[in-house]
């Protein structure tokens, strides 16, 4: 039992509240629930992140520590009531430098940022550091949040207001951060109806075991405020999902067996403050334990424990590209290098812990909650519950962050089931223990390469194989596994080519897609080897990579030919940074013994969409008859910019200002499917379809008006002006015809890249466009006690054209980060670092400066030329910091994360 | 389920005893390990919240030595006008998490807590720190070398409060350091750390104290070091593997092993004393 609730009296900026609360409560639900103050988010209930900082008395706590009672007679800040003018300036700094992506650490680094400006207006970066170090953000890259706490009272930013038709290629501040930056934003947690229920999941102590139910109702009787148990019989529909149809294998709660730690078995609902304090401790099941395996190692044989009956040796999938005669060439090579590397489990550590609501509108099931894949969400979620789609409504909460785990289903079938059984709202909301523990991760791999090279330094061939650990269920292994084989050689011309993978189930948490889908781990595999190899040819190492780099009219081992390929240029355009680079660590070099500085490169390719699948997008545009223009956007923003990139192509094609731009959606009651958010996919596809939308519409209101392409469109209220020259038309709005959407003026248009399917050796055309990068690390090695700073990454990326270079180098900053985390710390252990203290992700005080190059070479196939950029960033980022790491101490990093006795351990090895 | 659960937060001393003799209390203040510990969104169980008693904040000096009160925080401790002995424990505190935490958590909490990544812990004993422990029967003081005996586990009986950390005054000589290993730069576990203290009289150390933390269950002091380093410039030299890995008993653990924990902890302990060198050759 909690104390009784006692009346206790603070400010909250500065004026007088009473709340009646259990002295006890956190102080963080305390003005979630009872002030209504939601910008105080609850990212892991133990200090570790920082998202519920509040000021007290003006310096920064964290609201999720502090019991209520300890805040009587105290001043209490957060984002909505802090001192407005400073608050102003600060939000205004904040959109202007692009300091805000997902917006779920926004409240809480700008509550710490304002305990600093209060004191010091004009502070250094050294003392933001400092002052943020409490706060995690996983999108940024924290660059521009400590670029725009700096400026915050230096300098004001210039409003950035391109001209009609021209707003592509302008750093426009995203669309939509306003409420990111005030607070307003309703992330998955931050909606609830008026006496919503709430959920909590039974999850398995197991890893692998059996488990029979007891005497669940009785359980329940003995209970006040349980409205409802569900368990596996409460089902109606097929108790299996996954996001590949096919092979959906993933009970929304577990029948009779459990294969990962955390697996759900039962749902309690009721009321929230009661089903809350339960100790589910105590529900009647029965475990019987089973042995489990949690490596691709030990999972990988007949004779270990098989997780699904159907899947021999617990193969999920293998792929495989084969081109050439690679043994043969391989054989024939003047120089050959050989490498085995294993990469550990990740975890995306987003700062929202997966959560929603859901209520029911009629006979519709609606469902507000964090996703990257609204349309997905519906047909899967439908699909287990029993429902036609069509009465499944998906209404994608701000995702406070996503980097591709919640392209699965997470909450959605769970609330799913409590309000159909309930008919009552009902919420649920992941502590971060559950959120680790029950979402995806990158795959873990173990990797074996062999490359060759002639006398001039050119590839000859390779052979590439990897076995990939991908937990309990198929989620997205077999496009890891599909995608890593056709982009394991990097962007170098490869002749010969051979390379095959595996996804291996074990008992470990669900591997599925990770900002990147395998390529960075094959990414780690290939450019290490690369640096070696180039030893072994007598070429410094970026001109080795110059001398192999696909070119326009090269065919890739998956036999594309290829055009519009920019990796030369982003080698090209590193050229002076390494050289500059290269001399100042020999010079640092020179008079450091213990502490040594090294140089390392690594490149990266991509393709842009589905490996070989349909994946249209399609986009509306409408003005209605009072004259607005309305964009439905159905592709997620989960930060990355998509609200804004598409809506500034789509205002390009049709001519008009930006600002005139309303944002509709994504909802699937309201935006056509523009398909999920991942593989890079939505500049380049959904912005086609913007485009197109756009120029279909511009032709509709010039057929209109009988001028030509030069003429200029304004939509106004009423009616839209259309001039050219010394001719000006008017259409009135009110003249047309109102359409079944309520539009005036409409256009709706969709694209699918024109891909092939794949033959048995991975031949055809897997991707339409691809994008090019190459990134190079600068760090710092203590050969004494073997850690690792980075100084300074250096990145250059073909993104085709960029729409938006401001959300550009965001995106570049924010994959740096996590790929200097999978570099130098990031390893999920199941069953011991389901907490973000254990698990450790940078930083700010990790993150070093970083000088990003856009690299333009239009792609024909993309919008205005535009390729895709969100993965690309990620990939070079650990391979050049483990190069890097070679080059500095001699330290040959396999098995990363660069831990510093693992980095020690490697010196040893070479001494 | 019985009984609804108490939160009890008086207002000085002489209350919260008599709350610790008549219940079985979880005595709660900056609440940096208790709210982490669960993930109720209330905190369990009876609770006996000290931060409402205001004696027990801050610090105070007299002819004895230094009194630390045992709710004063840690940026308490970073804000305090100090004797350079105590820089090594305001480094520490500079450490301790990131400023959230910093502004929440206590001395007396951190040292009850008893991680053995606590890390204010081997500052505290290069300090010859005693805890002071009162309960109805009286006060006691204890040294906290024998307050703390292994993880999780402190030497106070269930009625007594830790009121104030007490440094004898002849601990408040010299100069302290500190340096603390980790796998990021901010809001992380320490694999390694190490506190040094050393009184130095014309270049030569009169006295010193040296303690390493995270290498086994609870932090410890090395005599044998600190009684070769007398005599001496401070200095590094003195400091070899095997005569740490004879005082520590370290555990491998995700975030080292037992190898690299000993060796680090040596080459910390190295670095430490080699700054503590140069700081005094720079004052002289």
């Amino acid at each position: 039992m909690t104390a009784h609730e006692q009346h206790i009296a603070f400010t909250v900026g500065g004026q007088p509240h009473a709340v009646f609360a259990s002295p006890g409560a956190r102080l963080s639900e305390v003005l979630r629930d009872h002030l209504g103050l939601k910008s105080v988010k609850v990212g892991c209930d133990a200090g570790d992140c920082g998202a519920c900082t509040v000021l007290v008395d003006g310096r920064q706590h964290c609201a999720c520590l502090i019991p209520v009672a300890q805040i009587s007679g105290c001043n209490v800040e957060t984002l909505e009531t802090a001192e407005p003018d400073l608050r102003s300036r600060l939000q205004k700094a904040f959109l202007a430098h692009g300091a805000a992506q997902c917006g779920i650490c926004t409240p809480g680094v700008m509550m710490a940022a304002m305990e600093l400006l209060q004191i010091t207006p004009l502070p250094t970066e050294a003392q933001v550091e400092t002052a943020l170090s409490g706060v995690l953000c996983r999108c940024t890259g924290y660059r521009k949040i400590v670029t725009a706490v700096v400026a915050t009272n230096r300098t004001l930013p210039d409003s950035v207001r391109p001209l009609p038709g021209a707003s592509v290629g302008a750093r426009l501040p995203r669309l939509d951060g306003q409420p990111k930056v005030d607070g307003s934003e309703i992330f998955g947690a931050d909606y609830a109806p008026e006496g919503t229920l709430l959920i909590r999941a039974v999850r398995s102590p197991h890893f692998h075991a059996d488990f029979v139910l007891g005497d669940v109702t009785a359980w329940a009787a003995a209970r006040s405020g349980i409205v409802a148990v569900m368990t596996s019989a409460d089902i109606a529909g097929v108790n299996a999902f996954g996001v590949i149809p096919p092979l959906a294998d993933q009970p929304a709660l577990a029948e009779c067996t459990v294969r990962y730690l955390g697996e759900p078995v039962a749902l309690v609902v009721g009321d929230a403050a009661r089903v809350e304090a339960l100790d589910l401790g105590d529900f009647p099941v029965t475990w019987s334990p089973r042995p489990h395996v949690l490596t691709e190692a030990e999972a990988g044989g007949a004779q270990a424990p098989q997780l699904h009956a159907h899947r021999p040796e617990n193969t999920l999938i293998r792929g495989r590209v084969v081109s050439g005669a690679p043994q043969e060439a391989l054989r024939a090579s003047a120089h050959r290098v050989t490498g085995e590397f294993r990469t550990a489990y990740v975890e995306h550590a987003y700062i929202e812990p997966e959560a929603g609501v859901g209520w029911l509108e009629g006979d519709t099931l609606v469902i507000q909650a964090c996703t990257q894949a609204p349309v997905m969400d519906r047909d899967d979620t439908a699909r287990v519950l029993g429902l036609p789609p069509e009465r499944v409504r998906i209404i994608p909460a701000a995702a406070g962050g996503g980097f591709g785990a919640k392209l699965d289903l997470s909450v959605q079938p769970l609330i799913g089931l409590a309000v159909l059984k309930t008919k009552r709202p009902c919420r649920m909301v992941f502590s971060r223990n559950e959120s680790m523990r029950s979402s995806t991760k990158r795959h873990p791999g173990t990797m074996t390469a062999t490359i060759g090279a002639d006398e001039q330094g050119k590839i000859t061939g390779m052979t590439f194989h990897g076995d990939f650990n991908t937990g309990s269920y198929a989620s997205w292994g077999p496009t890891v596994a599909t995608r890593v084989p056709v982009h394991a050689c990097g962007p170098y011309k490869t002749p010969n080519y051979r390379a095959t993978s595996r996804a291996i189930h074990t008992h470990g948490p669900t591997a599925g897609a990770f900002r990147g889908f395998g390529v960075p781990q094959a990414a780690i595999c290939q450019e290490m080897l690369y640096d070696e190899l180039a030893e072994k040819c007598a070429l410094d190492r970026l001109e080795f990579r110059k001398r192999n780099a696909l070119v326009d009219g090269d065919t890739t081992p998956c036999g594309q030919k290829l055009d519009a390929v920019g990796i030369k240029e982003c080698l090209d355009a590193l050229q002076p940074h390494w050289h500059r680079a290269g001399k100042d660590a020999a010079s640092f070099n020179a008079g450091s013994d213990d502490r040594k500085r090294g140089v390392g490169i690594a490149s990266c390719w991509y393709g842009c969409g589905n490996t070989a699948l349909p994946n249209p997008s399609t986009i509306r545009l409408g003005i209605t008859p009072a004259g607005a223009l309305r964009l439905h956007q159905g592709a997620t923003d989960i930060g990355q910019g998509a609200n804004t990139v598409i809506a500034q192509i789509a205002a390009d094609a049709l001519g008009v200002a930006i600002h005139r731009v309303e944002i509709v959606g994504p909802d699937t009651g309201m935006t056509p499917d523009c398909g999920k958010t991942s593989a890079s996919r939505h500049t380049f596809i959904t912005g086609r379809a913007a485009e197109a939308a756009g120029r279909a519409l511009r032709a509709e209101i010039l057929r209109l008006t009988n001028l030509s392409e030069a003429a200029q469109i304004i939509v106004a209220p009423g009616e839209v002006r259309v001039t050219e020259g010394r001719s000006s038309r008017t259409v009135t709005l009110s003249d047309l015809d109102v359409d079944a959407f309520g539009y005036a003026l409409r256009a709706e248009e969709t694209y699918d890249p024109p891909t092939t399917a794949l033959d048995e050796d991975g031949q055809g055309t897997p991707y339409a466009v691809y994008g090019y990068g190459a990134q190079m690390a600068e760090v710092e090695v203590d050969l004494k006690l073997g850690t690792t700073r980075v100084l300074r990454i250096t990145a250059a990326h073909d993104l085709g054209r960029a729409i938006n270079p401001l959300l550009a180098e965001g995106q570049i900053e924010g994959g740096i980060a996590q790929g200097l985390g999978l570099a130098l710390m990031e390893e999920f252990i199941p069953g011991r670092t389901e907490n973000l203290h254990d698990y450790l992700i940078p930083t700010i005080g990790d993150m070093p400066e970083v000088v990003s190059i856009l690299v333009e070479k239009p792609d024909p196939e993309g919008p205005m030329g535009a390729k895709g950029l969100g993965e690309h960033v990620l990939i070079p980022t650990a391979p050049a910091i483990l190069n890097a790491i070679r080059h500095a101490s001699g330290a040959r990093i396999t098995n990363p994360p660069a831990l510093p006795h693992r980095v020690l351990a490697a010196l040893r090895e070479r001494s | 389920m019985t009984h609804p659960a108490k939160y009890l937060r008086p207002s000085d001393v002489q209350h919260a005893l008599q709350a610790l003799k008549q219940n079985d209390l979880t005595i709660a203040a900056g609440c940096t390990d208790l709210f982490p510990a669960t993930e109720r969104k209330i905190l369990p169980g009876d609770i006996l919240d000290v931060t409402g008693v205001s004696e027990l904040r801050g610090i105070r000096m007299s002819d004895a030595g230094l009194w630390i009160g045992a709710t004063t925080t840690w940026r308490d401790i970073v804000e305090a006008d100090l004797p350079a002995a105590l820089a090594g424990l305001q480094l520490a505190a500079r450490e301790v998490g990131a400023l959230q935490i910093q502004n929440r958590g206590t001395i007396a909490g951190n040292l009850c807590n008893a991680s053995p990544a606590a890390d204010g812990v081997p500052p505290l004993l290069t300090l010859d720190a005693e805890v002071v422990l009162s309960s109805l029967r009286g006060t006691r003081q204890v040294p906290l070398r024998d307050f703390i005996v292994g993880p999780r586990r402190v030497m106070r009986d269930a009625d007594e409060l830790l009121t104030h950390v007490f440094i004898p005054r002849a601990a408040l000589s010299g100069r302290g350091a500190f340096l603390k290993l980790g796998a990021r730069k901010y809001l992380v576990i320490s694999i390694v750390m190490v506190a040094a203290r050393v009184e130095v009289v014309e270049g030569a150390v009169t006295a010193a104290a040296l303690s390493v933390g995270a290498c086994g269950p609870v932090a410890t002091r090395l005599p044998d070091l600190e009684g070769e380093l007398i005599g001496h410039p401070p200095s590094g030299h003195v400091v070899t593997q095997e005569k740490v890995a004879a005082v520590l008993a370290p555990t491998s653990d995700i975030r080292a092993d037992v190898a690299y924990r000993i060796h680090s902890a040596t080459e910390l302990l190295r670095r430490v004393l080699d700054d503590l060198g140069t700081q005094v050759d720079q004052a002289a």
